[in-house]
């Protein structure tokens, strides 16, 4: 199949949104856009696996070569492996959902569905890059529509949390590029140039060059993945968010970062990710620990999955830091888990949202009586995000940890108990905010007459819960995908320790 | 039909009644015959699991080794780890399966006539439905992490069911307050999973027992070298273990749980909150048990001492409450410490194991009888407050006699179901630890006290109940589990239980010792004959004693404050101190920083823009200046 298609239906369908004329027009066409897409990515699901067994040694399938920059040796590869299907299919059920819950859109509905499915050509960009310059590329292009949907759609400080998303999220970008520059001017110093993902991977860095150019490259991508302390934009950002900007936020632009430690820092300078370790692993504990206790105190349900995130995502990052084949396969599996898991909480709360008009705990309650569908959506997502058995929280979760006591060092070991600790703290400030805003009795007399979800937030709800689910109950159906390609990222790693 | 066939209708249909009510629980018709469904599947799940118990003791006579009946790869971790979904049979889990399908159909059964005029009741019997599933997962795992999963599910089926009357706020909160007080003591199970599978190299129960349980094995050696904290690996991960059994077992001081999840419908405190999921901490001991007795004495001493405490201080708090649900939450609380406690001392030949297991099968079914009867006498009075009740002898004749059976059988006179197995484990405890032992006789005097307090003021007390209520004392449908129950009390002690469940899988020919029985009944007699002659007739005799004792009465009726202690911890130290402060430094220390990065920078380019004003003669003067400070430098350096 070829992967060029991942990219022309998304702009085909964002250019068709510009020409129409009425918002019923724009919104049908934008659904009908993401479910092509979803469903695009289910089949290339299943040629993926269809080649894979024939593949043998091969990882990466459907590779691609065009030329971009050639003078420069940047090229436009393409290719994609487990990890980055995985990450794939999470972009196109997230994105699906986010445009079903915004039928409703009151104002500019064209532009919305046009950034929307915009952001969506990026992340699919970023992931099936092959080339280190392409995936920058893509995360670029990602970036500005953000600025937009939270600048013009946002509620609260919107221009505020616009700005601040936008300014930090370009200091990572730009951490990132002086560390592409070290990588592509100290890596194949007598050869030819490149940005090639696996070339470069061939080519062994010096361990002083890789000692200097990790930190900007890990660093720069975890400002996008929440890393501790350069989370500050997630609160905000998120809460102004418009409910599809918020779960694609949450959803896949934080995993964006993520992808980005593994696939391009880890992965390409793995002396160094040995060497900073240490360092990952006591930021990342404390991004849970803190992330968790900065929630418990949060009133605003947005503030409360914001801050939930950055602990969740803190648990991406441990299992990066950790460095064995369990724990970065638990770190894939929790970003695919944490992206269906928060897209759902933020759906439930943007619904809420749309109908109460307010977010505070303190100001719902009760509301289990008055819309049962969207309050169980509530509960069962923080279930899942307190990591519950059967949902797909769980099992990420007890694989980080799993992976994570097989290091016998005892402060790791630390860092484990404490990060097992805060799921204590998860279900804390779960039931509190499940058992006010939802539970109880009904606060405001006016919610008497709200009405529940209608059809296309019940089909956004269920595609996200669909996935949480078959996660949860039928785990080895990811592991099976994940596993090829954490042996490939994990093999330079072994020869190193 | 095979044995796996038998396990996978025992384990789906309650699964499935789960599934079909919770998915059509919006039509009204699904409301109207949610019961009868899910009651015939349990009726089918109990029929099935009966068959496969009783065959497994039929055919294992002589010896009752563990058959490995499903095993699936569920999750692979690598290097020997992995979780793995199987079906675990032995003695055990065989007398659990017999339980918890039995029990469950009795509530089934009783909640017919006792919720019918709930609404929401389909998710009522679906959430019974999910319990009974993860209850029958958690007893039939093969798998410590296997055991983990279901023991979280059997969590959140017990919050959903406590929290079953969602508009009220107490309900809720004692929802929230049992599933984290769990959930805090799972962290410890965690651990202690985490630890004993590193060494171990597995998560199979079997393989597990055969590495930690063999002094001789490797894995033995590594996890007894390995240590922290003076402590060897091998106690922590056991005793961490304990504490996620402790949490779900109610065993002090992480209790406070179980008296405020009366909240829940009274049948679901019958099932739940005292035959099945609160023996799991027993029963998790149980499983573990060959281990244990390898290991260092430390674990075992702790389960005993923290059982034994727990014991005595429930019973005591037991006999200062007033609401008829919480007396029973602390008597559970206390008959559970007799259990571990049972399990801590070993005993002779494993008596103590046998023993526990032995209570853990008729407390089941006494104290069940127990919750239904108060269900039924709270469906009659509705109230559940013992001080609106009394004299109720007459107006509930069936329920009289069978909460008569039943406290009976609780406190251990013969020939009831309790005193078999209570004098079993006095026994047990007297031959290995007398101080132990000590506190059992007192605990047990104590339960005949409260119990027959309980007792006396519901159906003596006043000579007539007031109030008649014209539905009498139920339906056939909460009538017949009682009768069942009664039944089971008086007769399930004479089974000879050791010979089919005990430590090591070869039968033990149980004896009574009826010289050493006549102490304990006749304490247990004492203590009934003090509650009739304080609360038989209606008098002022209690209270006066109760002032009389002053603060020691009003610390045991506050329950030691323990409550009030963890509020403190939780509100006033967590919460204002952690929560607010991360909060607090986030808000104003990390996000303050990146602000006054931007506010410098911009004072910065303020700074910088007065330079480019794009005023000419600002330029001039610039440009004039750099002209004369570059010649008075070239003049300075020409001049040397």
């Amino acid at each position: 199949m070829n992967l060029l298609l991942l990219l022309i239906l998304p702009l085909i369908s964002a250019v068709a949104v510009l020409v129409t004329t009425t918002h019923k027009q724009s919104r049908t066409i934008a659904a009908v856009g993401s479910a092509l897409q979803l469903l695009l990515c289910f089949f290339l699901l299943n040629q993926f696996l269809d080649a894979e067994k024939i593949a043998g040694e091969k990882v990466f399938q459907f590779t691609q070569h065009l030329p971009w920059f050639p003078s420069l040796g940047i090229h436009f590869d393409l290719g994609v492996d487990g990890i980055s299907l995985a990450m794939i299919l999470l972009t196109a059920v997230v994105v699906f959902a986010g445009v079903l819950v915004s039928f409703t859109m009151e104002k500019l509905h064209k532009e919305f569905y046009f950034l929307l499915l915009l952001l969506s050509l990026g992340a699919y960009g970023f992931f099936i890059s092959l080339d280190v310059f392409a995936m920058f590329f893509f995360l670029e292009v990602a970036v500005i529509p953000k600025f937009l949907l939270i600048g013009i759609w946002g509620s609260g400080p919107k221009q505020n949390s616009a700005m601040k998303l936008a300014i930090m999220l370009m200091g990572g970008s730009a951490l990132i590029l002086v560390g592409l520059l070290g990588l592509y001017f100290f890596s194949n110093e007598t050869g030819d140039r490149t940005f090639n993902l696996e070339v470069l991977s061939q080519f062994p860095i010096s361990y002083a060059t890789q000692l200097v150019f990790f930190p900007f490259l890990f660093v720069g991508f975890g400002v996008f993945t929440a890393l501790f302390p350069f989370h500050s934009w997630v609160p905000d950002g998120h809460s102004s968010a418009p409910t599809a900007a918020s779960m694609f936020l949450a959803g896949i632009s934080m995993k964006l970062g993520a992808y980005g430690c593994l696939r391009v820092a880890t992965y390409l300078m793995p002396d160094a990710a040995v060497y900073y370790a240490p360092i990952i692993i006591l930021l990342a504990t404390i991004a849970i620990f803190y992330g968790a206790f900065a929630t418990l105190t949060q009133t605003d349900l947005k503030y409360i999955n914001a801050y939930s995130s950055i602990s969740h995502c803190g648990f991406v990052i441990l299992g990066i830091g950790m460095l064995n084949d369990i724990a970065i396969r638990g770190a894939i599996m929790q970003m695919v888990s944490h992206g269906l898991m928060t897209a759902l909480f933020f759906a439930a709360i943007g619904m809420m949202y749309q109908r109460t008009h307010t977010r505070l705990v303190a100001q719902l309650g009760g509301l289990l009586k008055v819309m049962p569908f969207i309050s169980a959506i509530f509960i069962v997502a923080g279930l899942c995000s307190l990591g519950l058995p059967g949902f797909s929280g769980f099992v990420s979760e007890m694989t980080i940890f799993v992976g994570a006591w097989s290091n016998p060092n005892v402060w790791y070991r630390v860092a484990t108990i404490l990060s097992c600790a805060s799921i204590v703290i998860t279900a804390v400030y779960i039931l509190r905010a499940a058992g006010s805003s939802v539970m109880g009795p009904v606060v405001n007399k006016n919610y008497l007459h709200l009405e529940d979800a209608t059809w296309n937030e019940k089909l956004a709800a269920m595609v996200l819960l669909a996935g949480i689910v078959l996660i949860g109950m039928a785990p080895f159906l990811l592991t099976d995908l994940l596993s090829p390609g954490t042996e490939v990222l994990l093999g330079k790693i072994t020869n190193t320790l | 039909m095979t044995n796996s066939t038998f396990i996978l209708l025992i384990v789906g249909l309650p699964f499935l009644s789960f599934l079909l009510l919770i998915l059509s629980s919006g039509s009204k018709l699904t409301q109207k015959v949610a019961g009868q469904i899910a009651t015939l599947l349990m009726a089918v799940t109990f029929f099935f699991a009966a068959k496969l118990s009783l065959n497994y003791f039929a055919s294992h006579l002589t010896q009752q080794t563990a058959e490995l009946l499903v095993n699936y790869t569920w999750l692979e971790f690598g290097s020997g780890l992995a979780i793995n979904m199987g079906v675990l049979l032995d003695s055990s889990s065989s007398m659990m399966l017999l339980v918890v399908t039995f029990i469950s159909l009795m509530v089934h059964i009783f909640s017919l006539g006792y919720m019918h005029h709930e609404e929401r009741i389909a998710n009522y019997f679906a959430f019974l439905g999910l319990f009974t599933f993860s209850m029958l997962g958690l007893i039939l795992s093969s798998n410590i992490f296997q055991i983990y999963i279901f023991w979280e599910l059997v969590g959140v089926s017990s919050f959903l069911l406590i929290g079953f009357y969602y508009h009220k706020s107490s309900a809720v909160a004692a929802a929230k307050k049992a599933f984290i007080v769990t959930r805090f003591a799972d962290l410890g199970f965690l651990i202690g999973i985490l630890i004993l599978g590193y060494y171990g190299e597995s998560f199979d129960f079997t393989t597990l027992i055969s590495r930690l349980g063999d002094v001789n094995s490797p894995q033995y050696k590594q996890i007894t070298m390995a240590g922290f904290a003076g402590i060897q690996a091998l106690s922590w991960g056991l005793i961490l273990v304990f504490i996620g059994g402790a949490g779900k077992s109610a065993m002090f001081p992480l209790h406070i749980w179980l008296p405020d999840a009366m909240e829940g419908p009274t049948p679901v405190s019958a099932l739940i909150h005292a035959a099945t999921m609160v023996v799991a901490g027993v029963f998790l001991v149980a499983r573990l048990f060959p281990i244990f007795t390898v290991a260092t004495a430390a674990p075992l001493q702790i389960i005993t001492y923290i059982g034994a405490f727990s014991a005595l201080f429930a019973a005591l708090i037991a006999c200062t409450q007033t609401d008829i649900k919480r007396v029973l939450a602390y008597s559970t609380m206390s008959q559970i410490g007799f259990m571990m406690f049972s399990l801590g001392v070993i005993g002779d030949n494993g008596a103590g194991y046998n023993a526990s297991l032995f209570h853990l099968f008729t407390h089941a079914f006494f104290k069940s009888l127990l919750f239904l009867g108060a269900g039924s006498i709270i469906h009659y009075v509705h109230s559940n407050e013992m001080e609106d009740m009394g004299g109720l002898r007459k107006k509930m004749p069936l329920t009289h006699i069978s909460f008569l059976i039943a406290c009976l059988a609780i406190s251990g006179i013969p020939p009831f179901a309790g005193f078999f197995s209570k004098e079993a484990i006095l026994h047990a405890a007297y031959t290995s630890n007398k101080m132990v032992f000590f506190v059992g006789i007192i605990t047990s005097f104590l339960t005949a006290f409260y119990m027959f307090r309980l007792y006396f003021t519901i159906f003596w007390s006043i000579p007539e109940y007031p109030k008649t209520n014209e539905h009498g004392e139920g339906t056939w449908s909460m009538k017949l589990p009682l009768m069942v129950l009664t039944l089971a009390s008086i007769l399930v002690g004479f089974i000879p239980f050791s010979k089919y469940v005990n430590s090591n899988g070869i039968p033990v020919e149980g004896h009574l010792e009826i010289v050493f029985s006549i102490g304990p009944v006749l304490l247990s007699i004492a203590g009934i004959l003090l509650a009739a002659y304080w609360f038989k007739t209606a008098n002022t005799k209690p209270q006066r004693l109760a002032i009389s004792m002053g603060n020691a009465f009003v610390w045991v009726r506050n329950k030691f404050y323990i409550d009030q202690l963890y509020l403190y911890i939780t509100k006033e130290i967590v919460f204002k101190y952690f929560g607010k402060t991360a909060a607090y430094i986030d808000k104003n220390l990390i996000d303050g920083f990146y602000l006054s990065l931007a506010h410098f920078t911009g004072y910065f380019s303020f700074f910088i823009r007065g330079i480019q004003s794009g005023n000419v003669q600002h330029y001039a003067l610039y440009f004039f200046g750099g002209i004369l400070g570059l010649v008075s430098l070239l003049f300075y350096l020409l001049s040397y």
